[in-house]
């Protein structure tokens, strides 16, 4: 076996050295009724390299990448083009195999990249300060409405019909056991004209997202004002990041959270997981902060160095009273997305960003020519809804996946019991998409909804 | 006149008719070692006998400041916020942490005196 | 030849470099990524467009890789040496795993595809969940949780809503032994639990009577490490489990020490109702500096219909992705969004089919045989906190290094000089000045011997009254100790311009 560097000699000797009379001495505080007997016949035997590659490739065969044919999804996973450095860097032994950053003197390597994330996350979501990541945005939408509990001393949470039906159901889980109450409106494409209504001094937050599940993008700063009036902190999701090289950021907006999606940077789509959860905030409330945080000092010569600081928020330290059971986060996924930034840099995000937006514009401007078929959303970045009147949307998608094209998503996957939503269809454009897959989109959708 | 009070958590009070103020003795900021961060109640907060009533950390330990005796907040040391390493210099001086009137200064029956907390210290030792 | 060498006129040393911070690279109109340029037409923003710069540096390619590369060489990892970090399974992270988790027909699968274009995906979320129930035993595994501790939350939300459906929701203590993670008090106050801790005794174990007097109507659940963290089997475990369910509880194992009993132990046979797998420790997938894991998390009968969104299941026809509640089924739940850590089910399930059921049978004793051959080699001159055998991690105490004016802390960074990462210290904390050693089963036998080797010479020089050898350690590191409290005191979480330039804008 391939994985195991011990031999039969090498076992002998152990035990012998050991005085145990066999490897099933070493075990013997175990019950006997649990260890004799038992058998796994449901798993095979131990396999070589190439028939597990012959067995795992066949199963990648049955599957057809999103990059096979036009492919517009988006709803929160958005394929962009990732850079052939990334994969090359965050496959050096030394950043792939190491572990959480324990030890900071053989640890800079992750450290110093954690800061240089933390430092880019902030900047681009406008903020003060960024942790260094969490699971996802899902989980960082909850954690940031536990966190606003925290900072508020109160005990309500309100989800906006705008927000990732994966985020709020995340969030209400997430809090379901606990004294936090946590209210999701119903999923709304119309923006959030009547959040302010909703407003009042017992909440903690107020959740929404920018551009919203539907795409949109809104102006925050009436309803943040609204909010701070109220005591209220605003927590702004941004499930596509990339927007934020274009767009005026929620710091900018008045947020007091920021969590966003940052998987589409860096990594793969790899069927949605794992992600990586930026996580931003206003310096003030660090402390009430969940996650790891990469922080700058100096050594014992006086050089510059990076350390993981004010932990005693942490689990290992607080225990029942941390302000998350966090402990691991997704260490290799934020260092792809921080590569992939540093690629970027200010020129190629920005540019990136406005090449999304009109890729959009583009694709908008082909689909109102469709008979049959509205667009909703009347300011985007590169998603938008659109309604097939009289159409079940999902139907049409599994029409077009016959075709080899990867429409968009329909409404009817998050919210199957809402007919009013079943003609709704979200289609994405981004950097990768081409005038030819547009074309055909816009081709195929006519014939179908003929 | 002020007398010194001790409670078993390490903490002191020195009393002075029926208000108090509260820190945390040289043994405990000792123990703690560096202290990095330290939260104080707000004036006007009314505390219970045992009550959380601040919150101290240094570089791998928190733990909480539990209020000694019933009573209300007057006053919080805002200055610790800013300059943490006080309570390490100075414990019984500059580094306070809040003061309250008492409600009840027959709870201060419970706490030890000077030789007492000085003999409970040596037998931790 | 002096300690620490003739100092450089750079600040670098031969290999290692010093390396400043992107930000303080580049120029703002260079990048590493060409795109085309955009085409040119009215946008649909709404008047959001950003004003002003973001502040991001430009780098090109070659800069961008040799500044990674760097910094990559500044950290310890498994690929370059011995990492015994105890409960933290380092073991060897095989490349083929890596290799298939980015074929493209798992890689490049958006998670909202038709079902009928992902039948290959689900079916690896389905053969893994088959798996991990037959190497369990369980009855049913939710494959969502991102990481171990997010594991916990699912299988004590799971036993939360199990109290509920039953009309129990009022038992609300939750039994943590003294000498747990720190996740599991964290996770049972995230459900809403209070903890009531229970002693070990001086075997290292849970005291079984001490349990006993602590499990009343009151108790909604314990949670359990086992093998412990002081990385012992609780020999008790049948009769612990008993006693929690004839209480009217149910039982959650930590998982996190799996890998001492994979492939040997069905944990349904310990009467186990929940328990989470750490797919990055027993499964072999990367830590990745911290991250991504993924917990997946087995129940038993009891628990199983109140598994988090979404499920897979095989029919006829082929594999579906279930993601609104169907049937009889009352999940809790959804745990975080989309699917799962799909990317680390491909690795996991390539590192299970590489060793199937003989491989992992091997892997475990291997593991425990290791864990033995250092309590045997170091036992003699360390202080073992308990009688052995151990299982798969060997835990000593301080006791060999009283008097010597060194420290767990200072051994481990004199450990660190001679090319070795330290084990976890000061935990598990019911013995003072704790060293939790785990070797894994990927460590030859000479890997050992060169590391007994290193720390039993290490205890001599401790003994020996050179002191200073190991308070000033280490000296050989990209950097020497770091001041934690600085950092913590006056926090810099961020690079910001220096103030000049700030003044410029």
């Amino acid at each position: 076996m391939r994985y195991l560097p011990l031999t039969d000699d090498d076992r002998r000797a152990m035990l012998a050295r050991i005085g145990a009379a066999s490897m099933d001495d070493l075990f013997r505080d175990v019950p006997a009724e649990a260890l004799t007997g038992v058998r796994f016949d449901d798993l095979p035997d131990h396999a070589t390299e190439m028939a597990v590659e012959r067995d795992l490739a066949a199963l990648a065969a049955r599957n057809s990448p999103a990059g096979a044919g036009p492919c517009f999804l988006g709803a929160g996973a958005y394929r962009h083009h990732v850079p052939a450095t990334v994969d090359h860097l965050i496959q050096r032994g030394e950043f792939l195999t190491a572990y959480t950053p324990y030890q900071p003197e053989v640890s800079q390597g992750t450290l110093q990249t954690l800061y240089e994330f933390q430092t880019q996350v902030a900047l681009i979501t406008g903020m003060e300060v960024a942790n260094a990541s969490m699971y996802d945005a899902a989980t960082g939408v909850a954690e940031a409405a536990a966190m606003a509990s925290r900072v508020t001393r109160r005990k309500r949470v309100l989800v906006a019909g705008g927000v990732h039906p994966h985020y709020a159901d995340t969030t209400a889980s997430f809090l379901r056991y606990t004294d936090i109450d946590v209210e999701v409106l119903d999923p709304d494409p119309m923006g959030i004209a009547d959040l302010i209504g909703r407003l009042n001094e017992g909440l903690a937050c107020l959740v929404v997202q920018n551009p919203d599940f539907f795409g949109r993008l809104s102006d925050l700063s009436a309803l943040a004002q609204a909010c701070h009036a109220e005591g209220v902190l605003l927590v702004v999701a941004v499930a596509e990041p990339v927007s934020l090289g274009l767009v005026t950021p929620p710091g900018a907006m008045g947020a007091d959270i920021v969590v966003a999606e940052g998987h589409a940077l860096g990594s793969p789509l790899n069927f949605g997981g794992p992600g990586v959860g930026l996580f931003a905030s206003r310096k003030k409330f660090v402390r009430h902060m969940p996650g790891r945080l990469a922080g700058e000092t100096v050594d014992e010569d006086g050089r510059r160095g990076w350390v993981l600081t004010l932990s005693t928020r942490e689990q290992h330290i607080r225990r029942e009273k941390a302000t998350s059971n966090i402990c691991t986060n997704s260490g290799l996924v934020a260092l792809a997305w921080t590569i992939h930034m540093t690629l970027l840099g200010e020129a190629g995000f920005t540019r990136l960003a406005r090449l999304n937006h009109m890729k959009a514009v583009e694709l908008v401007g082909l689909l109102e020519t469709v008979p049959g078929l509205t667009v909703v959303t009347p300011t985007f970045f590169n998603e938008v809804l659109v309604r097939l009147p009289g159409q079940d949307a999902a139907g049409i998608v599994d029409a077009l996946a016959e075709r080899g094209i990867l429409a968009g998503v329909p409404l009817s996957r998050f919210w199957p019991t809402y007919p009013e939503l079943a003609d709704g269809l979200l289609v994405c454009a981004t950097e990768t998409t081409e005038r030819d897959d547009m074309e055909a989109l816009a081709r195929a959708l006519t014939e179908v909804l003929a | 006149m002020t007398t010194l009070y001790y409670t078993e958590d390490h903490e002191w009070l020195a009393v002075n008719g029926e208000t108090a103020t509260v820190g945390i003795t040289d043994y405990a900021q000792k123990q703690l070692g560096d202290i990095v961060f330290v939260e104080v109640p707000e004036e006007g907060k009314t505390l219970a006998k045992g009550d959380e009533a601040a919150v101290i950390e240094s570089v791998k330990a928190a733990s909480e400041v539990y209020a000694p005796a019933s009573g209300t907040v007057t006053e919080g040391n805002e200055a610790l916020a800013d300059a943490p390493g006080t309570v390490n210099d100075d414990p019984m001086g500059d580094g306070w942490f809040f003061k309250m009137t008492l409600e009840d200064t027959g709870e201060l029956d419970d706490l030890m005196d000077q030789e007492a907390y000085d003999a409970f210290v040596a037998g931790l030792e | 030849m002096t300690d620490r060498g003739t100092p450089t006129l750079t600040g670098n040393r031969g290999l290692r470099i010093e390396e400043p911070l992107i930000f303080e690279q580049g120029h703002p109109g260079k990048t590493g990524v060409d795109l085309p340029e955009p085409p040119d037409m009215p946008d649909r923003l709404g008047g959001l467009a950003r004003t002003g710069p973001i502040g991001l540096p430009g780098l090109s390619e070659p800069e961008v890789v040799r500044h990674y590369t760097r910094l990559s060489q500044k950290n310890y990892a498994i690929d370059a040496g011995f990492y015994p970090l105890g409960s933290c399974t380092m073991k060897h992270n095989p490349r083929l795993n890596e290799r298939m988790a980015r074929l493209p027909g798992f890689a490049d699968l958006h998670p909202f595809q038709p079902e009928s274009t992902v039948q290959g995906a689900l079916a690896v979320m389905h053969r893994l969940s088959d798996w991990l129930l037959g190497l369990t035993g369980m009855q049913a595994v939710a494959l969502s949780p991102a990481a171990g501790a997010h594991g916990e939350l699912c299988g004590m939300q799971a036993i939360r809503a199990a109290l509920d459906a039953r009309g129990a929701g009022e038992r609300r203590i939750v039994l943590v032994p003294d000498s747990a993670h720190g996740t599991n008090p964290a996770t049972a106050a995230l459900c809403g639990f209070k903890v009531r801790g229970v002693p070990g005794d001086a075997r290292g174990r849970v005291d079984l009577d001490a349990f006993r007097e602590a499990l009343d109507d009151g108790v909604a659940g314990v949670m359990l490490t086992n093998p412990n963290t002081c990385g012992l089997f609780e020999n008790d475990i049948m009769d612990l489990a008993t006693a929690v369910h004839e209480a009217g509880a149910y039982f959650y194992l930590d998982g996190a020490n799996f890998n001492a009993i994979v492939g040997r132990v069905k944990i349904a046979d310990l009467g186990v109702d929940a328990m989470h797998i750490n797919l990055h420790k027993t499964f072999s997938t990367p830590h990745g500096g911290g991250g991504p894991g993924a917990g997946p998390t087995v129940l038993s009968a009891a628990l199983a219909p109140f598994a988090p969104l979404p499920h897979v299941v095989a029919d006829g026809a082929g594999y579906r992705l279930i993601e609104h509640v169907e049937g009889e089924m009352q999940p809790f739940g959804r745990m975080k969004g989309f699917h799962g850590q799909f990317g680390v089910f491909v690795r996991a399930l390539s590192y299970v089919m590489s060793m199937g059921a003989d491989g992992l049978r091997q892997a475990s004793g291997d593991a425990v045989l290791n864990a033995n051959y250092l309590l045997a080699r170091l036992g003699e001159t360390l202080t073992p906190s308990f009688a052995g055998p151990c299982m798969h991690e060997a835990l000593f105490d301080d006791r060999f290094l009283k008097g010597s004016g060194v420290s767990t802390l200072d051994f481990a960074k004199a450990m660190i000089d001679e090319g070795f990462h330290p084990m976890t210290m000061y935990f598990p904390l019911v013995v003072h000045g704790a060293m939790l050693m785990e070797p894994t089963e990927t460590e030859s036998r000479d890997s050992l011997d060169a590391f007994c080797d290193a720390v039993l010479a290490l205890a001599d020089r401790a003994r020996s009254g050179d002191a200073a050898f190991f308070t000033e350690a280490p000296r050989h590191t990209p950097r020497r100790r770091l001041d934690e409290t600085r950092a913590a005191r006056q926090p810099v979480l961020r690079w910001e311009p220096p103030e000049p330039a700030k003044a410029a804008e």
